[in-house]
C-alpha cells in the first residue's frame, strides 16, 4: 500500500508539473485529491490494516497528501499569475492618446495684475477699498484739492452726468472717503483699485475706460523717505530685484512733494533702447506727500498727520509687463488675448 | 514751452554741458524734457555768397546762370530756383560740401554750361519747414543785405541751436518764459543769471499827453500800462531774433509784433501792440464786454461777446479782446508810424472764460490764464521799448500811463532745518539748505535752524511749507533721499469678506471653464433697455445718460452687462472663435430718477455668456452643444459652493426665449435669470443659439454666511431607492421633486432625477421621469419597513399632487 501511495505521489507531481492550464489543474486536484480521487479511493482500503500498519500507512498518506496539495498551490500560483499577466497585457492601451479634456477657464489679465498688487499691499499691512463709479463732485475734485476753477478739473476731461455728478477721473475719491471714515483720529494703510473714466478717443494708447490703483498711507510722522521704501518695495517685487527706481519732481494738485516714479528699463538694462525712448527709465506712477490741504479737508490734522499717496494704472504696468501694445485689447475680450493669460 | 540754447545762453552760462545732459538734468529736478531737435546738422563749405549777376540759361528756360561771389572768388552756379536774383545773398555749398543725405557737391555740367557748387535753400541744409521764415519755405534763403560774403551761413541761421521741448506741469507757469527757464537751469547748475537790457533814452515828449487809461473792475485787470513809441520803421527784425522766434515755434512778420513776441517768450509777459493812429481816441477804457458785443479780431472773424469777455476800448468801440487777441482795426500794419504798447496783467479765471467761449487760445492767453509774474509786466513793457528803439527806430515817450492796484508782495513761507528733514527723512544742514535757497535765487531771513523765505512773485506756485519742502528736495536730488520704510504701527490690512468671497466666486468660474472679460460700463441707446433682469425693471430704472457723451455708442451707464458681453461674443464670432463662455462682474447703475439728483445705487452683477460646443468631439466623446441645462449646471454649482439655497421659476423676459427662461430666486426673492436669447435677438446681434445668465452679486455676497462646520459623518448605512413617475409633459421635473422631498423627509436626504424619457411605450402628452432616493437615519441602520413605508407616502403623495403614477 505503502507502494500504492507513492505511485500516486509520483503520478501526481508530474501531472502538476505538466499541467498549463487553471481548469486542467482543478481537475487533477479532483482527480486525486477529491472525495472520488485516488489518494482517497486508497485510504479507503486502510480499514483492512492491520493496527501496527495504520499509523505507519496514515503518517505516509498525510506526506503523499500534503506533497500533492502543496505541488497543486504552488502550480496554481504559477498559473494565476501567468493569467493574471496575459489579461494585463490585453489590456494595454495606447497612451499616447489624448486624455479627457478640462474645461479651464481663467482670469482676465488686468485682474491678475490688479490682485497682484493688491496681495503686494496686503502684506504689507494696506486694507483694500473700494467706491462709488459715479461721485459727486466733492469727492472726485474738491476734496483732493482740486476747487471749482482749478484749471485740471476742465470739463472736457471728464464724463459729467449734472453739475454735481460724474464717473469719476481717478480713485482718489476713495482716499477722501475713506479718510473721512476714519476721522482724523488715527492712522490707516490702504488701496483702492476700481474702473474710472475720462474723456479720451479710444485709441492703441488711450482708453475712455480704463482701471487704476491708488493707495493712501496717513499716521504720524510718515516721511518722503518712507515712499521712496515702500514704493521701491513695490516696484522690486512687481518687476524684478534688479529693477531700480528713480524718483523726478511732478505735479498733483493733491501732493505735496509730488513724484513721477520710473523704473530702469529692463529691456536695456537702464542703456538706453527704443522701449524707453532711449532714456533708460520708464515711466511707473505718480505718488507724493498727501496736500495738508486734503488731510484737513479729510478730517486729520497737517501738523499731526502726514502721509503718502500714490497712484498706477494697471494697462499701463500690464501692457509694459507682458508686452501688450495696444491698450483696447483689454476691453475687445478677444478669446484668444484671454486665453494666453490664463497658465500659472 | 521750446526753449532755444542760443537763446538762453544770453542769460545763464550753459557751457561744457551738452543739450542731452541739460534734458535729463532738467526731468531728474521736475520739468520733463519730452524732446532734444536740432535747428540743422553744421555744414561745412556752405557759405554766404552775393549774386553778382543772373542771367537766362542758354539752353534751359527755367535755369538761371548766376556769377557768385563767395568771398575769395566768384563761382559761375547754374540755379533753378524761382526767387534767384541778382544782388541777393544767399547761401552757396561750394564744391566739397557734404549736404544732408550724404549729398556732395561737386563740379559739373549742367546742360552744357558749368556749374561750381550749389545755391541751397534752408530745406536742402537739413532745416525743417517749421524753422524757416514763410517767404523762404518755396525757394531759396535770401540773407540780409548785411550779411558777410564769405562768411559760413551756420552762425548766422542758427543753425547749431538744439531746443528742448519742456513738458510743463501746471504749477510751473515760471517756466513758461526764458527768463523764467534760466532761474530753473541757473539752480539746477549753480549759476548766476544776467538779466536783459530794459533801458530807453529819455524823450522830451510825455506819454500821458497822447494817452489816458481807464480801468472800471480792477479785479479783472489791476494793472494796465501804456507805452507810447513814435516814428517806428516797419521792416524786419534782426536775423537773430527771427532765429530765435523760429526756433521757439513762432514766425516772423515784422519788428514790431516780432518784439512784442520775442518779449512775450522772453519775460513770460503778453503785449500788444496797437497802431496808435488808427485807436480812434486817444484813451484806453477796459471793461466788460456788453451782451452781444461785437469785435473783429487780427484773424478776420467777428466775434459776437457776453460781460463774461472783458475788452480793451478806445472809450467807445472795442479794439482788443483783453489778454486774447487784437482788433483788426487797430492792428499793426506796414504803414504804421506811431505804436501804443500795452502791458498789463489781466484776471486768469476771466481770460479762460474767454478763451472757452471763443476757442480762441494763444501764446498770451496760455500766460495769462496760467498766472504771470506781477514784478515782470512794467519790466516787459520797458523791455519792448528798448528793442522797438534799437531794432525800429522807434522813440520811445516818456513815462508810462498806467493803472495800478497790483498786488507785488512776496509771499513768506517759515522753513526750518528740523521740520525738512523730519518731513523728508534727510539730514540736510543749516547751510545746505541756505546754499539751495541761494541756488533758486529766493530771498531770505535766516536765523539759526530757521528761514523765513520770500519766494519771488515769478513762482505763483509757491506759498506753504510743502512747497518749499519740494524745492529744497529738488534741488537737494529726489537721488539721494534715503531708501526708509514706514515705522508707525502695524496694521493687519487685508481682503474685507465680501473680497474674498468674490475671488472665491471667480475661482469657481474659471474653475469650470469661464473666461474672465471686461467690458464698457457705458453703452448705447440701442443696449440701454436690453436683458435688463426682471427685479431690476421692478424697480422702474430710468437711464442715466452723459452730459456730453463723446459718441452714441457710450452715453449710457449700463442697466445690465449683459449687452455689451454679447457685443464681445459678436466679436469673437466674427473672427472664428466659435466656443465661447464669458463672464464679467461689474457694476450695473439704478435710479428712478429722470433727473439725477443723487449717486445712483450701484450693483454688482455677475453675468454669463455661453454659445458653441461645450464639448469637443474628440476620439473618446461625442460633441456637446451649450444648452440651457449646462448653464444651469454652472449656476447650481456656484451656489452649492458658496452654500446657498437656489430655486429658479420659468418667466417670460423681452429679447429672451419665452420657453427656455428661468428666474433665479434666492430665499423666495428674485436675483436674476438664466435662459435662452431670443432668436430674433440672436439673428439681430449676429450670434448662434446664445445662453446666458445675470445674477445680483451684492444680494449673494448679502446672503452669503456660512462658515463650514463638522458634522458627524453617518456611521449607519443608507437605503437607494429609485422610481419612475409618468407625468402629463406640463408638470415640472422640479416640483415633483420638491413633493418627494417634503414627503420623504427626514428620512430622504437626496432625491436625483437620473433619467427622463418620451416616446414609444408612453401615451402622447406624457413623459417619465425617474429619481433616486436616499434614504439614511442617521440613528441607527433603516429597516426595510420603514423605508417601504416612506417610499409608499411618496407615490401616493406625488399621485394625489401631481396626477402621477408610478411606471410599470
Amino acid at each position: 500500500m505503502q507502494e500504492e501511495l507513492k505511485a500516486i505521489q509520483q503520478e501526481a507531481l508530474v501531472k502538476v508539473e505538466e499541467v498549463n492550464d487553471l481548469k486542467e489543474l482543478q481537475a487533477i486536484k479532483v482527480a486525486y485529491l477529491g472525495k472520488k480521487g485516488s489518494l482517497t479511493q486508497v485510504l479507503r482500503g486502510m480499514g483492512k490494516l492491520t493496527p501496527e500498519e495504520r499509523p505507519v500507512i496514515g503518517e505516509v498518506a498525510n506526506q503523499v497528501r500534503e506533497a500533492i496539495t502543496s505541488a497543486i498551490d504552488t502550480k496554481n500560483t504559477i498559473l494565476e499569475n501567468a493569467a493574471l499577466e496575459e489579461k494585463l497585457q490585453k489590456e494595454a492601451i495606447d497612451v499616447t492618446l489624448p486624455g479627457r479634456p478640462v474645461k479651464v477657464g481663467g482670469p482676465h489679465l488686468l485682474t491678475k495684475v490688479i490682485e497682484e498688487i493688491e496681495d503686494l499691499f496686503i502684506g504689507m499691512g494696506y486694507e483694500v477699498r473700494e467706491g462709488p463709479e459715479v461721485e459727486t463732485d466733492y469727492f472726485n475734485f474738491e476734496a483732493l484739492n482740486l476747487p471749482k476753477d482749478h484749471p485740471a478739473r476742465d470739463m472736457q476731461d471728464s464724463f459729467y452726468i449734472t453739475n454735481e455728478l460724474l464717473l469719476r477721473t481717478h480713485t482718489s475719491p476713495v482716499q477722501a472717503r475713506t479718510m473721512q471714515e476714519y476721522n482724523g483720529e488715527k492712522g490707516f494703510k490702504m488701496i483702492c483699485p476700481g474702473r474710472v473714466y475720462r474723456r479720451d478717443t479710444d485709441d492703441a494708447t488711450h482708453s475712455h475706460q480704463f482701471t487704476q490703483i491708488e493707495g493712501l498711507y496717513v499716521d504720524k510722522d510718515v516721511k518722503m523717505s518712507d515712499l521712496k521704501g515702500v514704493l521701491n518695495v513695490f516696484a522690486k517685487k512687481m518687476f524684478g530685484e534688479d529693477r531700480k527706481i528713480r524718483l523726478r519732481p511732478s505735479f498733483f494738485p493733491f501732493t505735496e512733494p509730488s513724484v513721477e516714479m520710473d523704473i530702469s528699463c529692463k529691456v536695456c538694462d537702464g542703456h538706453g533702447c527704443s522701449v524707453c525712448k532711449g532714456t533708460g527709465w520708464i515711466e511707473i506712477l505718480g505718488a507724493g506727500m498727501v496736500h495738508p490741504n486734503v488731510l484737513e479737508m479729510g478730517g486729520y490734522d497737517p501738523k499731526v498727520y502726514s502721509g503718502f499717496a500714490f497712484g498706477m494704472g494697471p494697462e499701463r504696468i500690464a501692457m509694459l509687463k507682458y508686452g501688450v501694445n495696444d491698450i483696447r485689447q483689454f476691453y475687445l475680450n478677444d478669446q484668444r488675448f484671454l486665453k494666453q493669460f490664463h497658465q500659472a | 514751452m521750446l526753449v532755444s540754447l542760443n537763446w538762453l545762453k544770453n542769460y545763464v552760462d550753459i557751457d561744457g554741458i551738452s543739450p542731452e545732459e541739460l534734458a535729463e538734468k532738467v526731468t531728474k529736478s521736475g520739468i520733463e524734457v519730452d524732446n532734444v531737435e536740432y535747428i540743422a546738422q553744421q555744414s561745412n563749405n556752405v557759405v554766404i555768397g552775393y549774386v553778382e549777376t543772373c542771367e537766362k540759361h542758354p539752353n534751359a528756360d527755367k535755369l538761371n546762370l548766376c556769377q557768385v561771389n563767395v568771398g575769395e572768388e566768384t563761382l559761375q552756379i547754374i540755379c533753378g530756383a524761382p526767387n534767384i536774383r541778382a544782388g541777393q545773398k544767399v547761401a552757396v555749398a561750394k564744391p566739397g560740401a557734404v549736404l544732408p543725405g550724404n549729398f556732395k557737391i561737386k563740379k559739373a555740367k549742367l546742360r552744357g554750361v558749368e556749374s561750381n557748387g550749389m545755391i541751397c535753400s534752408l530745406q536742402e541744409l537739413g532745416f525743417n519747414e517749421k524753422h524757416i521764415p514763410k517767404e523762404f519755405t518755396e525757394g531759396i534763403y535770401v540773407f540780409p543785405e548785411d550779411a558777410p560774403i564769405g562768411e559760413s551761413v551756420d552762425t548766422l541761421l542758427n543753425a547749431n541751436d538744439a531746443v528742448l521741448e519742456f513738458d510743463l506741469t501746471p504749477n510751473r507757469a515760471d517756466a513758461l518764459s526764458m527768463l523764467g527757464v534760466a532761474y530753473e537751469v541757473g539752480a539746477l547748475l549753480d549759476k548766476s543769471i544776467n538779466l536783459p537790457s530794459e533801458e530807453v533814452n529819455v524823450s522830451s515828449e510825455k506819454a500821458a499827453d497822447y494817452i489816458s487809461v481807464k480801468v472800471e473792475d480792477e479785479s479783472l485787470n489791476p494793472y494796465y500800462g501804456a507805452f507810447v513809441i513814435k516814428d517806428v520803421e516797419i521792416k524786419s527784425s534782426p536775423l537773430w531774433m527771427q532765429n530765435y522766434l523760429l526756433a521757439a515755434g513762432i514766425r516772423p512778420i515784422n519788428n514790431v509784433v516780432d518784439i512784442t513776441n520775442y518779449v512775450l517768450l522772453e519775460y513770460g509777459q503778453p503785449l500788444h501792440a496797437f497802431d496808435y493812429d488808427r485807436l480812434g481816441s486817444k484813451e484806453i477804457v477796459v471793461r466788460s464786454a456788453k451782451q452781444d458785443e461785437k469785435i473783429v479780431t487780427l484773424d478776420d472773424v467777428e466775434r459776437t461777446l457776453t460781460p463774461e469777455n472783458l475788452l480793451i476800448t478806445n472809450g467807445k468801440d472795442p479794439i482788443a479782446l483783453a489778454g486774447v487777441m487784437g482788433g483788426a482795426d487797430s492792428e499793426v500794419t506796414g504803414e504804421t508810424k506811431n505804436i501804443l504798447l500795452e502791458a498789463a496783467f489781466f484776471n486768469s479765471i476771466s481770460i479762460r472764460k474767454t478763451v472757452k467761449a471763443t476757442g480762441l487760445r494763444s501764446e498770451a492767453s496760455t500766460r495769462y490764464e496760467k498766472g504771470i509774474d506781477p514784478n515782470r509786466v512794467k519790466r516787459a513793457g520797458l523791455r519792448a521799448c528798448h528793442l522797438l528803439e534799437q531794432y525800429a527806430g522807434g522813440k520811445v515817450l516818456d513815462g508810462v500811463v498806467e493803472f495800478d492796484k497790483l498786488d507785488r508782495t512776496e509771499k513768506t513761507v517759515e522753513i526750518n532745518t528740523n521740520t525738512i528733514n523730519s518731513r523728508l527723512g534727510t539730514e540736510i544742514s543749516t547751510d545746505e539748505i541756505a546754499k539751495i535757497l541761494d541756488r533758486l535765487s529766493f530771498n531770505y531771513e535766516r536765523e539759526g535752524e530757521s528761514f523765513t523765505v520770500f519766494a519771488p512773485t515769478r513762482r505763483q506756485d509757491i506759498t506753504i511749507f510743502e512747497d518749499m519742502l519740494e524745492e529744497v528736495a529738488r534741488i537737494y536730488g529726489y537721488d539721494n533721499l534715503p531708501f526708509t520704510l514706514p515705522t508707525g504701527a502695524s496694521t493687519a490690512g487685508g481682503l474685507t469678506k465680501r473680497q474674498s468671497l468674490r475671488r472665491s466666486v471667480k475661482n469657481y468660474l474659471e474653475g469650470v471653464g469661464l473666461m474672465e472679460t471686461r467690458t464698457y460700463s457705458l453703452t448705447s441707446d440701442t443696449f440701454i433697455k436690453k436683458l435688463v433682469s426682471p427685479e431690476i425693471l421692478t424697480l422702474n430704472p430710468e437711464p442715466i445718460s452723459l452730459a456730453m457723451p463723446m459718441s452714441e455708442e457710450h452715453k449710457y451707464l449700463r442697466l445690465s452687462v449683459l449687452p455689451e458681453l454679447l457685443k464681445t461674443v459678436s466679436y469673437n464670432l466674427a473672427r472664428n472663435q466659435s466656443n465661447i463662455s464669458l463672464y464679467e462682474i461689474g457694476s450695473i447703475f439704478i435710479t428712478d430718477e429722470k433727473e439725477l439728483t443723487k449717486q445712483p445705487d450701484e450693483q454688482l452683477r455677475l453675468s454669463g455668456v455661453l454659445t458653441g460646443k461645450w464639448l469637443e468631439h474628440l476620439w473618446q466623446q461625442e460633441s456637446k452643444k451649450v444648452d440651457f441645462y449646462v448653464v444651469k449646471g454652472i449656476v447650481e454649482g456656484l451656489f452649492e459652493h458658496l452654500e446657498l439655497p437656489l430655486t429658479v421659476k420659468q418667466t417670460k423676459l423681452a429679447d429672451m426665449h419665452p420657453g427656455r427662461t428661468a428666474a433665479i430666486l434666492l430665499n423666495g426673492k428674485e436675483i436674476g435669470f438664466i435662459g435662452q436669447l431670443h432668436p430674433a435677438l440672436e439673428k439681430e446681434m449676429d450670434l448662434k443659439e446664445t445662453y446666458v445668465f445675470d445674477i445680483n452679486m451684492e444680494a449673494v455676497l448679502d446672503t452669503h454666511n456660512h462658515v463650514p462646520s463638522y458634522t458627524q459623518i453617518p456611521r449607519y448605512p443608507s437605503v437607494t431607492r429609485d422610481i419612475a413617475f409618468i407625468l402629463v409633459n406640463e408638470v415640472n421635473a422640479g416640483d415633483v421633486k420638491t413633493t418627494i422631498e417634503e414627503v420623504g423627509a427626514p428620512l430622504v436626504k437626496q432625491v436625483q432625477v437620473f433619467d427622463l424619457y418620451k416616446g414609444e411605450n408612453l401615451p402622447e402628452g406624457k413623459k417619465s421621469v425617474a429619481y433616486s432616493l436616499l434614504y439614511q437615519d442617521p440613528e441607527k441602520t433603516l429597516v426595510d419597513e420603514e423605508v417601504e413605508s416612506s417610499y409608499q407616502k411618496v407615490i401616493e403623495a406625488v399621485n394625489e399632487k401631481h396626477g402621477a403614477y408610478v411606471r410599470a
